[in-house]
């Protein structure tokens, strides 16, 4: 969508970097116009009218300059400042994941109302979800789609059969599962269990109202992320940060397993 | 191309003035020429300056601030109080706090902070040697100063459950409005903040 010399949107911050003086560079992800930098001005002074209303992850209402390089902000106004995800380093780090994911899976200038709306949701659940794992994966799933991977989990990506209810492969390179007798088609493809293929697509097809009462066990939740990250790296080409933060973080898990916080393994 | 009739020496140093940040090829070109066709000792001056940023300055081994004696003249200074430590994020933080006078106790530095989005994590900080001086140390408080921002907050968060066992009291800079600043302006999670830590006015 071309856009007009003064424009708004409701936008979500994806990145900041400090840039000039007292500047700040977006990357911000609006609903009507998609990926887009723009700057703000003083951003990074206390004083500025801006500044608290364009943190990392925060959602806001956003008045636009079409500059000659690149826009400039001119009025911001926050909708939603997700003062949880910044109370909770692990729910921090899993707002990172979904704004990085986003970051990697869209080009500038391309909108996608959907995928902004999908976001937003996931962000808001993540301020009060209980299994963090299970927000990821329905977000990883749900975006997949929206942007042409979506995993085929219903039929074989080598032989168009449908899938049975057996142990089944995983082809990245393939997009879906291979059933076993086709295995050989692709042959870094990983297994995977039934069980595993019926949460897959359970969360591929069903809302997060649904989703969100599901209770799965920590080795079932390990599969489906390995797999998952398998198929994301697989696709992006490169390991994604808040991913090795989010196993870095683990590792000192005894560190931050207390009952008030969120399950992160 | 035009850069090949540039000597060699000329070029060096436009390539090198655009690796600092904000300086792009163009201000790079003008400041060479400024340095080229100005005074000699002002070339010279800035020469020994940067040779000097080198070869006498070094990070102090108590607090990690920049420094050219080891300890610093902050860790050496007996009049300020021993027992309160202030955790910053850079050395300009540390200043910054020096120059509101507000505060005379000890620093430590921690040389960024911990950043989810960009994959920064504890041990790329000062942080294990946080931990060592307060466990070994006498303090009284620990204020995390790191910036209310969403890597100085998952820093806080961080520092506050690493430290938790160390039974010494732990705050956190208050976060509230800015002189001059504006309410209309003011988001929502600063002027909440504001409200929650008002103070009786008498």
């Amino acid at each position: 969508m071309s856009r007009e010399r003064t424009f708004r949107s409701e936008a979500i911050v994806l990145r900041r970097t400090d840039f000039g003086e007292a500047d700040r560079l977006l990357t911000l992800y609006t609903r009507e116009f998609g990926k887009i930098t723009a700057v703000a001005k003083g951003a990074r002074k206390p004083q500025s009218r801006k500044t608290g209303h364009v943190e990392l992850f925060m959602r806001s209402k956003l008045f636009f300059a079409k500059g000659r390089d690149i826009d400039v902000i001119t009025q911001a106004e926050m909708v939603a400042g997700y003062a949880a995800l910044r109370a909770d380093l692990v729910r921090a780090t899993y707002a990172s994941y979904v704004v990085e994911l986003l970051d990697r899976f869209t080009v500038e200038d391309d909108h996608n109302i959907s995928i902004y709306d999908l976001v937003a949701n996931t962000l808001d659940a993540l301020t009060t979800a209980e299994d963090l794992l299970l927000l990821a994966r329905f977000y990883e799933l749900r975006l997949l789609g929206l942007t042409g991977f979506r995993p085929q989990l219903f039929q074989c990506v080598a032989s168009s059969e449908p899938i049975l209810e057996e142990d089944q492969f995983f082809s990245a390179e393939l997009g879906g599962l291979l059933r076993p007798a086709y295995q050989e088609q692709d042959r870094r493809a990983v297994p995977i269990t039934a069980v595993s293929v019926k949460v897959l697509r359970y969360l591929q097809t069903r809302p997060w109202e649904m989703v969100s009462s599901l209770r799965l066990k920590r080795p079932l939740h390990r599969d489906l992320e390995s797999i998952m990250h398998h198929y994301l790296t697989y696709i992006l080409e490169r390991n994604l940060k808040s991913v090795d933060f989010l196993y870095r973080l683990r590792r000192e898990a005894e560190l931050f397993a207390s009952p008030d916080s969120p399950m992160i393994s | 191309m035009a850069h090949n009739v540039l000597p060699q020496p000329v070029q060096r140093l436009i390539d090198e003035f655009a690796r600092l940040p904000g300086i792009g090829p163009k201000s790079a070109s003008r400041l060479t020429f400024f340095l080229l066709r100005g005074a000699e000792n002002q070339a010279l001056e800035l020469a020994s300056a940067l040779q000097e940023l080198q070869a006498r300055t070094r990070f102090c081994s108590v607090c990690f601030n920049i420094t050219e004696m080891d300890p610093c003249v902050v860790c050496e200074d007996s009049g300020r109080d021993p027992n309160l430590l202030c955790v910053v994020e850079e050395p300009l933080d540390l200043l910054a706090i020096e120059r509101s006078r507000a505060f005379n106790g000890r620093y430590h530095v921690l040389h960024g902070a911990i950043s989810p989005v960009e994959g920064v994590g504890p041990e790329d900080l000062r942080v294990a040697e946080l931990v060592e001086r307060v466990q070994g140390g006498t303090f009284r408080e620990i204020i995390l100063a790191t910036n209310p921002t969403l890597e100085g907050e998952s820093t806080a968060l961080y520092l506050q459950r690493r430290l938790a066992g160390t039974k010494v009291k732990i705050t956190r800079l208050a976060r509230g409005l800015p002189i001059g600043g504006d309410l209309e302006y003011t988001d929502e999670i600063t002027l909440s903040r504001a409200l929650e830590g008002r103070q009786e006015f008498s």
